[in-house]
């Protein structure tokens, strides 16, 4: 019993070394990983500024605004690949061999949300490095609390994917995921627009949206010090508090059919 | 008195209403290499995958090792190393660290993997490459490393779906040797898969499966007897009319071949061959041969004579054959085992 247990555990950890030493391994992921949250926070960002002068009563910068968006958007599209990732993988790759280990399947599965969070919260953190070139100061508590936010979100969308991914055979359903979940779920977040004043359909869209719960305090963290608690108040969603508690509820909504859908034999 | 490794009482396996394995029964010794022929989609690979607890068999018991693959998965699992049809590596870390994934996964403890790893990587010929990311080996290479994995936790029995799969000719010959070197150095028993004829005469016994059903079992030699004798291969200025002559005069039916030359079964094809010469020749408008030749008949002779048919490999899923293959190939140096 215990053996097996310590066992179970050695496998799950297995599997997240395994993503981590990958990640590591790939120095090219690192500085590609820029490219894209570069492109839209100053490409986009600065191009929409000047459209976009009423935010926060005319005291906050579009660009620091975005800038938790991208933070989400990272954690999102990284957390999702990674875990949808595993549909190649048990065909062609590695995964196939980790399908007949002695490894319990739940094992597998809980080692591959941590594998996938634990890499979505790293490229999360590289994209904070961009905070100073946007005028944003952060102490390091901010920072810690960001990185246990991220870890968080980024737990939630893996165990969406791990979902997505379980009974899946072929990549071929994995464009129309993305155009009819991934995209939707990042734009309907809040990540590039207040959700303040929005119309009612969106409103309610974007409440069944897990990221927007993402967002939300990933926002009131980083812009804590660089503006006035006021301009906060008008463009938060929730308490921090609310947040996680509605993240911790869909990562279970999430995570427990998943590990279930994993684990049936064919 | 040798014991059986694997023991397999009609077993089934249904998808939906496709009945991919039909009630096979099979024993495997200890120390044997054992071989499922057939074409593809015959039911090989989903025998295997029911006999590695991948897949729940519909009906039918399964032994391997002593015990069940429905209800003690975890000991299957633990007793057996499995060589996949498809690439199962992490090309983006080294060899080594593949094994030491594999060892993390099958608990072998950390100074038992560090003498077991260089010893298993040694009987591959890996040893100098045991450091280098994967992703540059070739794919003999490649297949090397797996087998040397599938070793890694001394299992009892081996299992190989297709393990030459993809590979160019000279490089199965040495994945082969390989193998045959194994079984003598670690006595592990293998059960194979394989729709290469020429491989499996490698096996000790083999089972010709066919739409689910085992339709023979034995050793490669006394399979080759259920075909009488020799084979000869005809070709004639008329192939249609020779094959009327042959039955007139021998009471002959002679198969015909992709090329509609005309095969023969006979039992002693030496002194058979200037009889039908003279008979050809001889018979009002000469018939003439343009070529004739004789052989001993082969497992694909044996499959022809059981089910009429001739095993044909571009029944294969090209695409995935194709994906295979460049998975196999990519970044490889040369073809080399």
């Amino acid at each position: 019993m215990f053996k097996q247990i310590w066992r179970n555990l050695k496998g799950a950890f297995t599997i997240w070394y395994r993503d981590v030493l990958r990640y590591v391994r790939d120095r090219a992921r690192l500085v590609t990983s820029l490219a894209q949250p570069l492109l839209f926070l100053f490409v986009f960002g600065d191009g929409l500024s000047s459209a976009m002068t009423n935010l926060g009563g005319g005291h906050l910068d579009f660009k620091q605004f975005m800038f938790p968006g991208i933070l989400g958007m990272t954690v999102l599209f990284t957390s999702i690949f990674s875990a949808v990732s595993i549909v190649w993988d048990r065909e062609f790759g590695f995964f196939k061999e980790v399908m007949v280990a002695p490894v319990s399947r739940a094992a597998v599965a809980l080692g591959k949300v941590a594998g996938g969070s634990t890499i979505a919260m790293f490229q999360g953190a590289i994209i904070l490095i961009l905070a100073p070139f946007i005028g944003i100061r952060m102490t390091f508590g901010q920072i810690v609390v960001l990185l246990a936010l991220m870890l968080l979100l980024a737990g939630v969308m893996t165990s969406l994917g791990i979902l997505i991914a379980a009974r899946q055979r072929t990549m071929e359903g994995f464009q129309m995921i993305m155009n009819f979940l991934l995209m939707p779920m990042f734009f309907l977040s809040g990540a590039f627009f207040p959700l303040n004043n929005v119309p009612l359909w969106m409103e309610w869209l974007s409440k069944a949206d897990p990221v927007t719960y993402g967002v939300d305090p990933l926002r009131q963290v980083i812009l804590r010090e660089s503006v006035p608690p006021m301009v906060l108040e008008m463009i938060r969603l929730h308490p921090i508090r609310t947040d996680v508690l509605i993240m911790l509820g869909f990562g279970l909504a999430f995570i427990v059919p998943a590990v279930w859908l994993f684990s049936r034999q064919d | 008195m040798s014991t059986n490794v694997i023991e397999v009482e009609g077993l089934v396996r249904r998808f939906g209403n496709f009945t991919a394995v039909d009630g096979v029964t099979f024993n495997v010794q200890e120390g044997e290499i054992f071989g499922f022929l057939g074409p593809n989609g015959a039911g090989k690979s989903t025998t295997i995958n029911m006999l590695c607890t991948l897949l729940r068999p519909t009906a039918g018991r399964a032994l391997v090792n002593g015990y069940d693959v429905r209800t003690q998965q975890s000991q299957v699992r633990n007793s057996i190393g499995l060589i996949f049809q498809d690439p199962s590596l992490d090309d983006r870390l080294t060899g080594r660290e593949n094994l030491q994934f594999h060892a993390m996964l099958y608990d072998v403890a950390r100074e038992e993997f560090k003498r077991r790893a260089d010893e298993v990587l040694r009987m591959v010929d890996l040893t100098e490459k045991a450091d280098a990311i994967v992703r540059t080996y070739s794919g003999g290479m490649k297949r090397r490393l797996e087998i040397a994995r599938g070793l890694l936790h001394h299992p009892r029995v081996l299992f190989l779906d297709e393990p030459t799969l993809g590979l160019d000719p000279q490089t199965r010959r040495h994945i082969w040797e390989y193998l045959l070197k194994l079984r003598d150095a670690e006595g592990v028993t293998m059960f194979m898969t394989t729709h290469y004829m020429d491989e499996a005469e490698h096996c000790d016994r083999i089972a010709i499966i066919d739409h689910g059903k085992i339709i023979a079992l034995d050793t490669p030699d006394r399979l080759k007897s259920l075909v009488g004798g020799d084979i000869v291969t005809l070709r004639t200025s008329d192939n249609e009319r020779a094959a009327e002559k042959l039955q007139t005069a021998y009471h002959i039916t002679p198969r015909r071949g992709p090329e509609g030359q005309l095969i023969i079964e006979t039992a002693k094809g030496d002194q058979f061959i200037p009889q039908v010469m003279t008979m050809l020749a001889n018979s009002g408008t000469p018939i003439e041969v343009t070529s004739i030749n004789l052989r001993r008949p082969t497992l694909e002779d044996v499959f022809i004579k059981l089910t009429g048919r001739a095993i044909r490999e571009e029944e294969a899923d090209q695409a995935k054959d194709f994906m295979r293959m460049r998975n196999r190939m990519w970044g490889g140096r040369g073809m080399h085992g």
